[in-house]
Parts: C-alpha cells; structure tokens; sequence
C-alpha cells in the first residue's frame, strides 16, 4: 500500500507502543529557547536526570530579546534573568547555544532551517507552536509544553498519538501581489481556526509545489493556527537544493546519499488520506485579517462580514471581535487606519520576506502617524540583507531597522503595542493583546501588504503600488 | 505522595463556566506574564487581561471562588503551546476542564499535569454551564473513566480519547519514567535513522 511521508517518518521514529495506546516518538532534532525551557532544566536538576542524547538538542535566545540596545545586562531584569538562566542551563548540561556572539542568533525556527539542523525526515520539537514551521523541509515537526520538553530532554521522547492527515492542495497559479502568507491566511479562512483538530496537513499543488522553500516555511508555520499540530510539505529539489552546503546539512558525497534518502521518504502517489481540501491559488487575494483570530480574514477587496454570516456557535466570537477592533460588518477592509507596521516573526521575517517589503518600501516614505519595524528573523538574515543594501532602503523610507528577535509577534520584549492601537503586522497572531497590549489590535497580513499599509497609513492593496 | 494520588479516575468539585469559543492562551495568560523562571506564580495571572477588561468575568466572581471544573466552549486553549495557560488554571485550582474540543498542545500539556479534559456535545455544555450559573455550589463530578459528567440528578456523556484517559485513570501521566522504560529500544531506535547513523 501506498505511504505518507507521516506514516514512514513515523514509523521510523516508533520505540514502542506505550500501555496508553500511543506511541513512544523519538525525537531527532530538540530545539530551545528561554522562555519554555527554565522549569523543564529545574525538573531535570530536581529528578536527577540527564540529557539522553545532548547533540540532538540546540538552543537561542529569541523570545525576550531586545531589538534595539542589546547590551548586557538587558534593561528588563525579567529578560535578563530569563537569558541568565537559559545560558547557565545551556552550559551545564553542555548543550550547544547560538547566543549573540555566534552570528548565528535569531528566532529558533528561522535558525533551525536556515542552519540546515531541520532536515526532512526528522521528528522536530519545541517548546513553542510555531514548531510546525520547520515542516517545510519535509519533517514531523511539533509544538510542546515544557513538561515535554524535560521529556525530550530527559529521554529524546514524546508520547504522542498519531494524527490523522488531510491533503490541503492549491491548485492553479498566484497572481502577482499574493504571497505564501495569503495563501495560508486563505487556507486557515477555508477551514477554519478548528478545522485541524486531530489532523496533520500535507501542503501540495502546484502552488505548493513552485513555492520556495522560505515560501514554504511561511505555509507551515501558521498550520498551527489552523489547529492542525503539523503540516509538512514533502521534500523535492527545492528542498535539496535548499539544504545544499548549509552549516549542519551532510557535505559531500554524504549529502548526495542524504538527498536519496530524502526524496525515498516522500509521499507515495496513490496514498490515502483522511481527506483531501482543495483551494483555487488564483481566487485568493491579498488577505488580511479583521478579527481576532487568525481565521477571520477577508481579500483586501472585500468587506469585513457581518456576524450573521457565521454559523451559529460562531456569532459570539463574531461580534466580540468587531467589538474589539472597533469594525462594523460590512466596512470594507481597505482604509483601515494603522498606527504601526511590523514586518517580522517566524512567519515573515526571512530574507525573502524583507526583500519584498523592500521593494515596497521604495514606493514610498512611512505615513507620519505611523511607527513602522523591521526587524530580521536572525543574525544571519540581518547581515545578509544589509549586504544587499535593504536597511538602507528601509530607513530612507522612515522604517526603523532593528536587530533579530521575536519582538512584536507577541511583545515579550520592549517591542509593544500601546494601548488601542492598530498594527499592521506580518506575524502569526492577531488574539487579543497579543502584541502587547491587553486592548491593542493587530492586522495579519503578507510583509508587502504591512509596508503598503506603513506607506499608506492604512490597509491598502499592495497590487496597486506595485503596479 | 502515594502512587494513588496520580490516578485521576474522578475529579469532583465546584464548576466554573467560562464560555466562548477559540479562547486561546494568550488569552489564558498574556506573554509578558512568562517572563519567569518558575510556574509559581502563574495562578495570580489566569485571565489577567479579561478579567480587567470584565467586570462579569467567572473568575472575577466570588460565586466561583474554589471551582475545580472548568467548562468551556469549542477550540479552548488554541494558539500558543505554552505551558503557562495549564499551570495558571491548575494553579488556580482547576483539576478538570470539559469544552467542546481543545487546542491539542493545550490538551497534551494538561495531560502532563494530570489535569483531564473531556469533550462533550455543544447542548449539554450550554445546560452545563447555566446550570453551574445557577448552583455555583453544587459539586460538578467529572468521571474520566466513564466517561460523564455529572451534576444534580443528571448525568452527561464527556469523552476523553483511550490513550490519555489509560494515563489519566492508571496514574502514568507523569511520563518520563513511562519514557525511560524503553531504555536501550531509544539508542536502538535513533541507530537505525540515516540521520543519526550517518549516511
């Protein structure tokens, strides 16, 4: 019978079959950050234990990280102690960490792929949802607690139940302006913000297909938003290609066995799945979100939906949310006024993504209302778009060009929303006070539509300054 | 503690109804509350901003000072994995959660802390929670090997899937010494990956 890359890398990751019923997963590739990972190291002291295997474990510093003044130690003594922390655990238990110093900083799942540590085949976990990132290179890769991370830590693996799979298939071509972040904001608006509970999805099409593997890495990591614990797609020459020299990627005549092995554990054609949903990449649009969760968005075209629209058990949020975002049903999206611009995160916040907003950038100067972030997904991706000039481009423009952190995705550092105001933002999240601000408000859409929304001062449609 | 006190057959207390769909765990507990070393004081910050926000909030209201039976909506405790929302509802006294359907990170952390979460039908939440409304102080029995909730004379069916309900009834979900059972069958396991063994 035809395989499903879950079921191969699954399989081959099976110690046992526990007394529960669920599986015994190993874990090839652990990676940590500060904020999850202090009580599972304190539950490891308390107990006694070891790391199992300390080289499948690497660990940054992202979350709390100041993007402006990096200086040790950090203003915020809470971040401090939390990096204080993370490095004194790191150095105990002999565990490899990119800190500053290395070059090789930035959000763990920028990091992870862009070192080439995320491979295809590799169960992947962290202590962080957006885990399922790293499944854009054809691996398993999940969010945990930290409870599981001591288990990680302590034994290289998870008790996990396999999840059922559904093929999620785009079909046709993008149109010019639409990016991978508005094909899965359209996905997660198709299926809904519930619709992957108990699944794992499989990204395929055509679409999918002709992505790049930093368009892919944007598809996977929101799978999570969706409900679904991971999506992956499965591993081809963008992959391969992809991995090619990178720091921890086999070299030599190693990496040319590794590339077999890769493409062998692909999908078969002919395998099954649960169920297969299908989306036309030439409908979708720009997309924005107007909500508070990721699965209430709209084209940029279209007009905010009135509650009546949802099902049922759906109004409450519905309402709650235009109440929120102080929208009526049936405002059109475009010209919403935004106050800041965040172009960043583990969704949007690689080369790729800061190129586009670049090009944007040059169309214009940064509204006056307007505070508007750069901020790259890693140290390496900061140097190589300043390589090419982007900074410059972005400052001349009134961006400010910050150092790489988490920042404003979810505001653990000094990067925050103020009270009500609007953010026009390239992250994952748009729940309430996730920026930082428990009334603040936030717009998810692609890094082109948040610099057309910074030049604009409000939600514009990125296709006509573009044109 | 005795290995009694892990199984988790039956978690009987006070109800707490907070309903609403997709209340995700920023919500629970906001980022800048995870700015700290240890779970400990994660119990004051459950709900921090809601409840600010509302007034009328459940865990504002003296009525449910001291519930351990939290009820729910559909999708709770979605979005972030982090640990902090399941310790700040434990913390806060809740030992058993019944919603429509749950986050699975969220689910799976709660497993780990031995707190049971059991799905039931969308009718039988919306009576449960204007019934907890109404008798704040009616004791809610939330019996995971059976499978029902009971409160009053009646009696509804709440599911939990047969892995988690094996750990939560058995007392074996504190997983790393199940884990470590394995013992060799791990390095035998990873010997076996290409990426492990070397190409």
């Amino acid at each position: 019978m035809a395989r499903t890359l879950l079921d191969k890398v699954w399989d081959a990751h099976a110690v046992r079959t526990l007394p529960s019923g669920q599986t015994q997963l190993l874990i090839g590739l652990h990676l940590i950050h500060e904020v999850t990972t202090p009580q599972a190291f304190q539950m490891l002291k308390d107990s006694k234990l070891k790391v199992r295997m300390p080289e499948r474990t690497f660990g940054t510093l992202d979350h709390i990280i100041p993007t402006t003044d990096q200086t040790r130690p950090y203003a915020d003594p809470l971040a401090e102690e939390m990096a204080v922390h993370m490095i004194r655990n790191m150095k105990e238990f002999n565990l490899p960490l990119f800190d500053m110093a290395t070059g090789k900083q930035g959000i763990v799942h920028v990091i992870g792929p862009e070192l080439g540590l995320s491979q295809p085949g590799m169960t992947i976990a962290c202590g962080d949802s957006h885990t399922s990132t790293h499944g854009a290179v054809g691996a398993i890769a999940f969010g945990i607690g930290t409870t599981q991370v001591r288990d990680v830590l302590a034994t290289q693996c998870l008790s996990m139940a396999k999840p059922k799979l559904r093929q999620v298939r785009v079909d046709g071509m993008l149109s010019k302006g639409v990016y991978a972040k508005d094909v899965i904001l359209a996905i997660i608006n198709q299926l809904g913000v519930k619709g992957g509970v108990g699944y794992a999805y499989e990204y395929a099409g055509p679409v999918i297909d002709r992505m790049t593997m930093e368009e892919r890495l944007t598809v996977c990591n929101m799978s999570i938003e969706g409900a679904a614990r991971f999506g992956y797609v499965n591993p081809d020459t963008t992959t391969i290609e992809y991995l090619r020299g990178r720091q921890y990627a086999p070299a030599g005549a190693a990496f040319d066995k590794a590339a077999t092995w890769w493409k062998s554990i692909a999908t078969e054609p002919g395998a099954s799945f649960e169920d297969v949903a299908r989306l036309d990449g030439g409908a979708i649009e720009p997309m924005v979100t107007w909500g508070i969760n990721p699965g209430m968005s709209v084209g940029v075209s279209q007009r905010i939906p009135a509650p009546e629209s949802a099902p049922e058990a759906d109004r409450s949020t519905f309402r709650e949310a235009l109440a929120h975002m102080s929208f009526q049903a049936g405002q059109p999206i475009k010209g919403a006024k935004v106050d800041v611009a965040f172009v960043g995160s583990c969704t949007n916040g690689r080369l790729s993504d800061l190129r586009i907003a670049a090009e944007v950038a040059k169309k214009g100067k940064v509204a006056r209302s307007v505070r508007a972030l750069i901020v790259p997904g890693s140290q390496q991706v900061a140097k190589a778009a300043e390589a090419e000039g982007l900074h410059e481009i972005f400052q001349a423009a009134g961006f400010e060009w910050r150092k790489a952190g988490c920042s404003m995705c979810l505001g653990m550092n000094p990067d925050q929303l103020v009270g009500r105001e609007m953010s026009a933002s390239s992250s994952n999240r748009n729940f309430i006070g996730r920026q930082g601000s428990p009334t603040g408000r936030t717009l998810l859409m692609s890094p082109a539509m948040v610099a057309a929304a910074a030049i604009t001062g409000a939600v514009a449609d990125v296709r006509e300054i573009l044109k | 503690m005795s290995t009694t006190d892990f199984k988790r057959r039956q978690v009987v207390g006070r109800g707490i109804p907070v309903p609403g769909n997709d209340i995700d765990t920023d919500r629970i507990i906001p980022a800048r509350f995870l700015k700290e070393v240890t779970f400990e004081t994660m119990g004051e910050h459950a709900f921090e901003d809601a409840k600010k926000q509302n007034p009328e909030h459940p865990f504002n209201s003296p009525a449910y000072r001291g519930a351990a039976v939290l009820v729910v909506g559909q999708n709770f405790g979605c979005g972030s994995s982090r640990e902090h929302a399941p310790q700040a509802l434990m913390r806060w006294g809740i030992a058993a959660i019944v919603g429509g359907s749950f986050g699975e990170i969220f689910f799976g952390n709660c497993v780990m802390l031995g707190i049971p979460c059991l799905v039931a039908s969308q009718a039988d939440l919306e009576w449960l929670q204007k019934a907890i409304g109404r008798e704040p102080q009616t004791p809610v029995a939330v019996d995971v090997e059976k499978q029902e909730v009971r409160f009053g004379d009646r009696a509804i069916k709440a599911t939990v899937p047969a892995g988690p309900r094996n750990q939560l009834v058995a007392g074996t979900w504190d997983s790393t010494a199940v884990l470590l059972e394995a013992g060799a069958a791990i390095e035998a396991t990873a010997g076996k990956l290409p990426y492990v063994k070397g190409y």
